[in-house]
């Protein structure tokens, strides 16, 4: 038997960032939300004990339980898909706060550029500089309307850091001064300048400072513990949604969560959704949940997955072209070198986007004319805290075991050090998500597929990012700097980052994407699809800042749609 | 810098830096963390015997028991396997002095060992290397045969046990596994090779209270100082910081 809830004004799926925020933002105009989250709460408090590379780090303690739910995913059309069957290529969030409890903080406005990809590039360079079966588009919304967004993400998580000297121009400065300028940070800073770049401090959400946030919630100052990435903050130092966002939802007492609540389904009648149903993951009992509004905030991937199996929408078939829902599912490709030294760093401290990065080489902010590909990278030296296990730096030519292995691996681990790139990602029509016809989840729901392999255009903006990480490596003194190997084929096994994106993109008008520029899905006007879902094009930088600012426009449109109804655009 | 100092500031530093020394926090959530961290300090159940002292203790070392391993065959064979993985040297003990035949063993009684967080329905089909793990078998399983198929390949090699060829003839065979010259069921052996690889890297260096890692002799070779409440105070400094690891076990 199905139970029925009482109907409430929103409905959000899943309780990270975008959930978080739509919440605080929707309970403070006074709508009633409930919260559907498949994971376990969790808080500062559970995490006493986590500086375990081994059980957070390694065997993935925060993330999705994929036992329950994973991905399929091959190369190209020509195979056969198959599970991710353990978590590799990019770790997804589950539980209070998603893959926000356990992110490193790097908080990046995206470039004007990327909001206006189509029309700047075909201006600069002509059409068609990349060739066939690229999908350029602009989003529908540039950064001049998205900049009060942004500011106010920056304003929620208190973010540290100072102006970055080739940026577009910001309203405010950040809220908080940078994180401490240490003396691997000023090696990159000056070997940098010296190359005639522009360094900065890398903007992070791990605080310099304590600080209150524009909903009065309290962030603490940043210990540089060195276990942030992929960890939970014993501090409460690291914005997260349960620090920053979810308290002030909850005070407003207007806001439920509901834990071990996974969404199957979104429900429709007559164009219009009439709520959501979930399973109790603890009973196995069955509920719908009716809302006026129902908003995806369950990540990119879900969000994808439930519009698909809900059948809203039109399928992207990469054969024809035609079709949204799937289109402009990107990545990102990790280009960079390591440079040997013989002097000793403290590697071992740090935090989760303690970096010093420039943007010379990122977006349009250098001539592409003869490089044969368009957008770049953010590069960086970060110094996260590397630990043990993870980190074993090798020469490439030294075997993988044994002795010899030992002995570099050990030499190295505080003898070296990695510069390296977030590169763009320009959607191509094979790179795509649909549905799996023969996996399911543990609920009997298909799994989502992901079809992805890298482009001419990422092998060539890797190699020309790569090299420009090895000359920096070389003016900062290495004595030996190897660049990484040339890219081939995309691989879901090592980790690269959680920087998925696309798939639900938005756009202006209603052939191009699945929703507007308020995340309303431009076919079912009191849902809205929030995330980075809705990039039409990744980036050379982390997600979060763009999510987060989507995030509040979203709330706003919701808000708006509760009074007025109808499309807001 | 001494463990003692080290303590003291991170305490001292840490009430000051994030606050609460000056009770702007009152009310926030780091008073909650802060009360369980202190009562999770004094219930830490997990410490390992060989983590109360700072001398190796074989004793306790011979007298563990096995939560895994069923024959002492099959656990001597894993033993040396790892050994040459990670071999004993002059920077340290290797694999067998650091316990990781033991944090194997834990491990593959336990969620890893089973698979219990990983996605386990068929079709199981043999997937192109960008694919990943595509074995029915559980890790258990695959460590299990693999321990089998060590064994036959040095009886049919060198006419002995694994546990009784030389350290160069257990890398003739190790490389065989690694370059997937040997024929296992249901898995590649290059598949379980970088599985034992990893596992033993893992015990190398993860905290000791898994059962590696002894008296954090990993860690200090590495450089590595494990688990420390705050770096705020020394980050800046650019003299490389040698500081005495601690433990989770040590809280
Ligand atoms: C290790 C790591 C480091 C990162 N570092 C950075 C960084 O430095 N900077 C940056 O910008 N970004 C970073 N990211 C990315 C960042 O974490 C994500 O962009 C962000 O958390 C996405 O927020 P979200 O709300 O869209 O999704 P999530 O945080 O994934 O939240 C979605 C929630 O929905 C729930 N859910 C999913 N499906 C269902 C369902 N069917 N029913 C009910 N609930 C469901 C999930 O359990 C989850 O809690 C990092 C990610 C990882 C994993
Ligand atoms: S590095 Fe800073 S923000 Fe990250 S977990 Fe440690 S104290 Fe928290």
């Amino acid at each position: 038997m199905v139970k029925t809830m009482p109907k409430v004004d929103v409905v959000t799926v899943g309780v990270g960032w975008t959930g978080g925020i739509v919440a605080a933002e929707c309970t403070k105009a006074g709508l009633k939300v409930v919260g559907l989250e498949r994971g376990k709460s969790r808080g500062t408090v559970n995490f006493a004990n986590v500086h375990d590379e081994y059980r957070y780090a390694i065997r993935y303690e925060l993330m999705q339980d994929l036992s329950k739910e994973t991905v399929t995913f091959r190369n190209n059309r020509r195979q056969k898909a198959l599970p991710m069957r353990q978590l590799g290529s990019f770790l997804l969030g589950e539980g209070l706060g998603g893959a926000g409890t356990h992110w490193n903080g790097q908080v990046f406005r995206f470039l004007p550029y990327d909001f206006e990809i189509k029309t700047m590039t075909d201006k600069k360079y002509g059409k068609n500089f990349l060739g066939p079966g690229y999908q350029f588009q602009d989003w529908g919304l540039n950064y001049d309307q998205m900049e009060p967004y942004f500011d106010k993400f920056e304003k929620t998580s208190g973010v540290s850091g100072e102006e970055n000297p080739l940026g577009p121009k910001r309203s405010d400065k950040y809220p908080n001064k940078p994180m401490k300028k240490t003396p691997l940070l000023q090696k990159f800073e000056k070997a940098s300048q010296k190359l005639g770049y522009h360094p900065y401090m890398m903007p992070s959400a791990n605080l310099s400072a304590p600080y209150k946030n524009i909903y009065g919630e309290t962030i603490n100052a940043c210990q540089y513990c060195g276990f942030c990435e992929r960890f939970g903050c014993e501090y409460g130092a690291k914005a997260t949604p349960e620090v920053a966002v979810i308290p002030a939802a909850l005070k407003t007492g207007k806001y439920e969560i509901r834990f071990d609540s996974n969404v199957v389904e979104v429900l429709t009648k007559g164009g219009k959704a009439t709520g959501v149903r979930y399973i109790d993951t603890v009973t196995g009992e069955e509920y719908i949940q009716p809302a006026d509004v129902v908003v995806l905030t369950s990540y990119m991937m879900n969000n994808a997955k439930l519009l698909m199996v809900s059948k809203i929408g039109t399928m992207y078939d990469p054969a024809t072209g035609r079709g949204t829902l799937g289109r402009n599912y990107c990545y990102q490709i990790m280009p960079g070198a390591t440079g040997f030294f013989d002097e000793q760093f403290n590697i071992f401290m740090g935090a989760g986007s303690l970096g010093e990065c420039l943007d010379d080489f990122n977006g349009d902010n250098f001539d592409h004319s003869k490089l044969g590909f368009i957008h770049g990278a953010n590069i960086a030296l970060t110094q996260l805290g590397l630990r043990p296990i993870g980190n074993n730096p090798t020469h490439i030519d030294t075997p993988i075991w044994g002795a010899a292995f030992k002995k570099d691996s050990i030499t190295n681990y505080t003898r070296s050090l990695s510069v390296g790139g977030q590169g763009a990602s320009i959607p191509y029509k094979e790179n795509f998500l649909t549905l799996d016809t023969r996996y399911k989840d543990v609920y009997g729901v298909p799994l989502l597929q992901i079809n992805y392999d890298f482009t001419d255009q990422d092998k060539k903006l890797h190699k020309f990012i790569s090299a420009k990480c090895g000359d920096i490596l070389k003016e900062m003194g290495a004595k030996k700097v190897e660049v990484r190997a040339d890219l081939t084929n995309y691989n879901i096994v090592p980790y690269q980052s959680t920087h998925n994106t696309g798939g639900t993109v938005m756009s202006k008008a209603p052939e191009d994407g699945v929703v507007n520029n308020y995340l309303q899905h431009w076919d079912c006007e009191n849902l809205f699809a929030v995330g980075a879902g809705a990039f039409a094009n990744n980036s050379g930088y982390n997600p979060t800042d763009t999510v987060g600012a989507l995030s509040f426009r979203c709330a706003e449109g919701i808000i708006k749609y509760s009074k007025k109804g109808g499309s807001l655009v | 810098m001494s463990n003692k100092d080290n303590k003291d500031i991170s305490r001292r530093d840490f009430l000051k830096t994030t606050g609460i020394a000056t009770g702007t926090l009152i009310g926030g959530g780091l008073i909650g963390g802060l009360i369980g961290y202190n009562s999770n300090k004094m219930a830490m159940p997990t410490k390992s015997p060989n983590t109360t002292n700072n001398t190796t203790n074989k004793t306790a070392q011979t007298s563990e028991g096995k939560m895994f391993f069923t024959t002492d065959k099959d656990f001597n064979i894993i033993a040396s396997a790892t050994e040459r993985i990670f071999p004993k040297d002059d920077l340290g003990p290797g694999a067998i002095d650091l316990g990781v035949p033991y944090f194997i063993d834990r491990q593959l009684a336990g969620q890893y060992g089973s698979n219990s967080k990983e996605y386990m329905q068929g079709p199981f089909e043999s997937g192109l290397p960008t694919q990943g793990y595509q074995s029915r078998l559980t890790r258990a399983e695959i460590f299990r045969q693999g321990i089998e198929k060590l064994d036959t390949e040095a009886e049919q090699r060198y006419k002995k046990s694994f546990t009784d060829i030389s350290d160069q003839e257990r890398d003739v065979i190790l490389t065989a596994f690694q370059k997937d010259e040997v024929k296992m069921q249901g898995v590649t052996a290059s598949f379980f090779f970088n599985l034992l690889r990893s596992a033993t890297l893992e015990g190398a260096y993860s905290d000791p209270l898994y059962g590696g890692n002894r008296n954090m002799e990993g860690w200090k070779m590495k450089g590595f100082p494990g688990h420390q409440m705050s770096y705020i105070n020394v980050i800046e400094k650019p003299e490389f910081q040698k500081i005495e690891p601690r433990s989770l076990g040590m809280h």
